[in-house]
Formats: C-alpha cells, sequence, structure tokens
C-alpha cells in the first residue's frame, strides 16, 4: 500500500474509529495479562534490593507511569502537528484525546516517585531536582493545552491555538531525559537505558512486563477517547447516523 | 503472608503506591468509555440534524 | 531588514508615549523586593539566600506584566490586521515587536535588579553573573511571553491563563539563571549553566518568532 493511499485512511474517521472498536477488547485483555504478570513478578519473585528493600518495587509502577507520560507528549505534539499542518481534523481529537490520559500517566509518575522518595532518600519532594521539576513542568504543560483549547469557543480554533503549544513544549520532553546526566542532585542516575543496565536480570523482568501492560492499557482509554472525540466532531455526518442506525453494536 | 504485606516495613508505601496507581487507572479508563457512551448517546440525539454541522464548545474533561 | 527596523522603532517609539505602562513592571519589580524582606526578615543571614530566587522570580513576573500590550494595543486598533496583509514575514515583524519589548522592559531590569540584589547582601562578586545571566534570559523570556501573548491575543478573560502556558517553557531559564547566580555567590565557575541559557536564547529566538507569527495568524484568522 503506498505512503499516500495510507495517509488517506488514517486520515478518515469512519476507518479510525472501526479500527479503534475492533482493536480495544483486544488491547484491554493484553493489557490486563502483562501487568498482571508484570505485577506478580514485581511484587512477588523479584528479589528485595540489597539497598533498598522492598520499596523499590514501586519502580515497576513507576517508571512505566513516567516513561508513558513523557512518551504520550510527544505523541500528542505529532498528532497536533500533523493536524495543524496538514488540517487533519483526526490530528487534532488524537491530540485532545491523549492529553488527560498523559497528564494523568505523569502525575501518577511523580506521587508514586514521591512516595518512592520517602523511605529511600529521605523526602517526598526536592524542588531542586532537575527531573522532578521538569516532569511537573510536563503536567503543566499538559493543562495547559487542555485548558488553552477549553478556553476557546469553536473547538477548530482552539485545537489550532492550542497545537502551536503543544509543538512549542516539545523541546521540554528531552530536557528531562538528558537532565539526569547533567546533574547529579536527588534522582538516581539510569539504571536500564544504559548500554550496561546496572539492574539484575532478575529485577528486570517484571518491569518489562508493566511498561507493556501499562503501555497497553494506556492505548485502550485512548482508544476510547478518541472514539469519543470522533463521535463528537462528526456528529451530524452521514457515515456515523448510519452506523447508529445500523446493525446493533 | 504477612512478610508480602510488609514488604520489609515499607508495605505503608508499596501499598499506596500501587492503591493509588490502581484507583486512578480504574477511574480513567471508566471515564474515558463513559465518556465515549455519552457522545454516541448524543450523537444518536441529534440525528442527522439540517445545516452544517454546529461546533460545540468542550466543556468536559 | 529595514522593515524590522521600522516596526522595532515605531513600537519603541510607542512604548515610550505610554510610559506609564513601561513604568508598571519596574514598579512592580520594586513593590516585590521591598516586601520581602518587610514580610520574612531583614536579617541577612535570611536575605542572601533567597534574594536570588527573588530576583529572578520577580523579574519573570516583571516580563509577564509588559506582556498584555504586545500584541493587544495593535489587535484594538486595527493594526495588526495590517501587519497580517502586509507581504513583509510576519516572523520578522513580530522579531521587531519582540526586541522593542525586551528594549523597553528588559534592559531597564538589566540596571534594577542587580541593584535590588545588593539590597538582598548579594555579594558585589555574583553581579556580574547575576547580570550576564538575565542578558541571556531575557530574550527568551520576551520570545516565550510573546508566545503566550499571541496564543491567547483574542480571548476576553486571556490573562489567566497565560501565567499557565508560559511558565512551563520559562522555568528551565529561570532554573540554569538561579543557578548560575548561586554558583558565583559560591565563587564556582559559572559556565555551565551561563552556557545553557545562551544556547536556549539562540534557539527560543531564532525559531520562537516563527511559532508567535503562526500562533497569532490562528488565533486571529
Amino acid at each position: 500500500m503506498s505512503l499516500k493511499s495510507w495517509f488517506h485512511r488514517f486520515g478518515s474517521a469512519p476507518f479510525v474509529y472501526r479500527l479503534c472498536s475492533a482493536l480495544a477488547p483486544w488491547f484491554a485483555g493484553s493489557a490486563a495479562l502483562l501487568t498482571v504478570v508484570g505485577l506478580v513478578g514485581g511484587l512477588g519473585l523479584a528479589p528485595e534490593d540489597y539497598l533498598q528493600g522492598d520499596s523499590f518495587r514501586i519502580m515497576y509502577i513507576h517508571f512505566p507511569s513516567a516513561a508513558i507520560g513523557m512518551g504520550a507528549y510527544v505523541m500528542m505534539a505529532v498528532a497536533a502537528a500533523v493536524g495543524f499542518i496538514w488540517h487533519l481534523k483526526l490530528g487534532h481529537a488524537a491530540a485532545a484525546a491523549i492529553a488527560p490520559l498523559g497528564a494523568v500517566f505523569m502525575t501518577l509518575a511523580l506521587i508514586t516517585g514521591a512516595i518512592w522518595g520517602r523511605p529511600t532518600w529521605g523526602t517526598y519532594w526536592e524542588w531542586g531536582d532537575a527531573r522532578l521539576m521538569s516532569s511537573l513542568l510536563l503536567v503543566f504543560l499538559y493543562l495547559g493545552y487542555m485548558a488553552l483549547r477549553a478556553a476557546y469557543e469553536e473547538r477548530d480554533k482552539g485545537d489550532r491555538v492550542a497545537a502551536v503549544l503543544a509543538v512549542v513544549g516539545v523541546v521540554n520532553v528531552p530536557i528531562i531525559h538528558y537532565s539526569v546526566n547533567w546533574w547529579n542532585t536527588l534522582h538516581q542516575g539510569s539504571t536500564v537505558t544504559r548500554s550496561d543496565p546496572t539492574i539484575t536480570g532478575d529485577m528486570l523482568w517484571p518491569l518489562v512486563f508493566t511498561l507493556f501492560g501499562l503501555g497497553l492499557l494506556f492505548a485502550w482509554m485512548l482508544m476510547n477517547r478518541l472514539r469519543g472525540e470522533i463521535v463528537e466532531r462528526e456528529r451530524h455526518t452521514r457515515w456515523l447516523q448510519d452506523y447508529l442506525t445500523g446493525p446493533a453494536q | 503472608m504477612t512478610e508480602f504485606l510488609e514488604m520489609g516495613g515499607h508495605g505503608g508505601y508499596v501499598w499506596s503506591a500501587y492503591g493509588i496507581t490502581m484507583v486512578v487507572l480504574i477511574i480513567s479508563g471508566w471515564a474515558a468509555s463513559r465518556r465515549h457512551r455519552q457522545a454516541l448517546r448524543l450523537a444518536k440525539l441529534a440525528g442527522a440534524g439540517p445545516g452544517p454541522a454546529r461546533k460545540p464548545k468542550v466543556t468536559e474533561i | 531588514m529595514s522593515v524590522f527596523s521600522d516596526i522595532y522603532k515605531r513600537d519603541l517609539r510607542l512604548s515610550f508615549r505610554r510610559w506609564p505602562e513601561l513604568m508598571n513592571p519596574l514598579i512592580f519589580f520594586a513593590i516585590v523586593t521591598t516586601l520581602f524582606p518587610l514580610a520574612m526578615s531583614p536579617d541577612p543571614r535570611i536575605l542572601q539566600p533567597l534574594g536570588i530566587g527573588v530576583a529572578w522570580v520577580a523579574a519573570f513576573l516583571a516580563s509577564l506584566l509588559a506582556l498584555d500590550g504586545l500584541f493587544r494595543n495593535d489587535v484594538e486598533d486595527g493594526s495588526m490586521e495590517q501587519l497580517l496583509l502586509s507581504p513583509a514575514p510576519l516572523g520578522i515583524t513580530v522579531l521587531a515587536k519582540i526586541a522593542a519589548h525586551w528594549t523597553a522592559s528588559a534592559v531597564p531590569l538589566l540596571i534594577v535588579v542587580p541593584l535590588a540584589a545588593l539590597t538582598f547582601r548579594i555579594p558585589p562578586e555574583a553581579l556580574p553573573t547575576l547580570s550576564a545571566a538575565l542578558l541571556l534570559a531575557t530574550p527568551a523570556l520576551s520570545v516565550f511571553v510573546a508566545l503566550g501573548a499571541a496564543l491567547t491575543v483574542s480571548l476576553r478573560t486571556g490573562g489567566s491563563i497565560i501565567g499557565l502556558l508560559v511558565l512551563p517553557l520559562c522555568a528551565p531559564l529561570l532554573i540554569f539563571g538561579a543557578r548560575a547566580t548561586d554558583l558565583a555567590l559560591g565563587g564556582e565557575p559559572v559556565a555551565a549553566p551561563l552556557y545553557f541559557l545562551g544556547a536556549i536564547s539562540v534557539l527560543t529566538v531564532s525559531l520562537g518568532p516563527l511559532a508567535v507569527a503562526a500562533g497569532l495568524r490562528v488565533g486571529l484568522e
């Protein structure tokens, strides 16, 4: 299939809607499965850390939440940019769908990180820490995107204005990722994404499961939100009305 | 079993972190589905209305 | 290039004509730096660590305060429409307006902030770094603030949202700037954060006006 026809398919609201509807149950199911396996491994099977004891197990939900929170922002910025440049409403719909989810995951990362920080480093929060700060700012960027969008009466205008903000904000995401390498403050250096991971295998494997499990969960929630956005925007179109009055779903 | 719950003395931290995460994710998931179902319901009511599509103000998260 | 200087001179002239508006950020800054010692304590041991933070926060807030007039005045008297229609690239026009805004708002700050820092018992040795950091940070600050102004220009109650939009973008500037000043206080090398500030400013000033122009067009269409 040529790139152009690929583009046309994914720019078509009915196609994307039907695709999401079909995929959603599979995503939900596999998300549940992978997450449960990861949790069993992380909470039960992995040995305790010789330094941190059992509190390190929070990592199994903290790390995926942070990764998803950051990745989602990039997705949102790309979707908003696509919507802006090519006047593709679906791009804006996707960005609007991602924003609240990304904000939730990033906030969860901050909360779980704070709870993990207390027994490990003695404090819930450290205002000077670069990664904490830029993660908090990422949450503000999400909120700013949502607030700016909502401030405009006309949805299409709000979409486009907020898209500019989303793209400008995306420069913050690499700053988060690399800031840990530039400062030796509170947060530990990366142990997983380095070229020589310093974490042992039997502690690492549940993380892979929870990472993909929570990622699929995010994708499932995203698909539902996207379906909602599409229905709202396409309320008066023929295809939707046919779909609603057609064979029972 | 108690060892599992105690988590080497860090039980409060571990379980509150996991608990908050589970609750928030469940609520998020439910809210996403609810939004979709609400949109479907409103679309059905709107019917194949006359004229170009209105642009409603987005008020709900 | 003449477009740039024309708009720059025009905007600067207009700002000086509305000089009470120009004074606002400076007065605000003076109030903030006066209130803090009154509210906390005049003890230099408490003031000194505070001083850096207060100086930077006040500078940021003052810049935010000065932004509203950036585009709104032009929109109201119709000249913005003319600028949008003109064949000159909107990016250059925007850059000129931002430059004028920077000259009118940031340059006075560059003088006033180090003076205020002195009152907070910041040793004079740290002042060159503070000034250098401000000099490097304020252009980017002006660009980000302009972006906030552009994105909210057609909103009736734009003011409340602007802070939320601009804060995440400006925060790295505050962080690096405060860190540079902190390092200077301790006598340590300040090159790293200053390089960062410089890099951010260069990037922002070159690419930012494009985003601001795009935001303006979309906001006013």
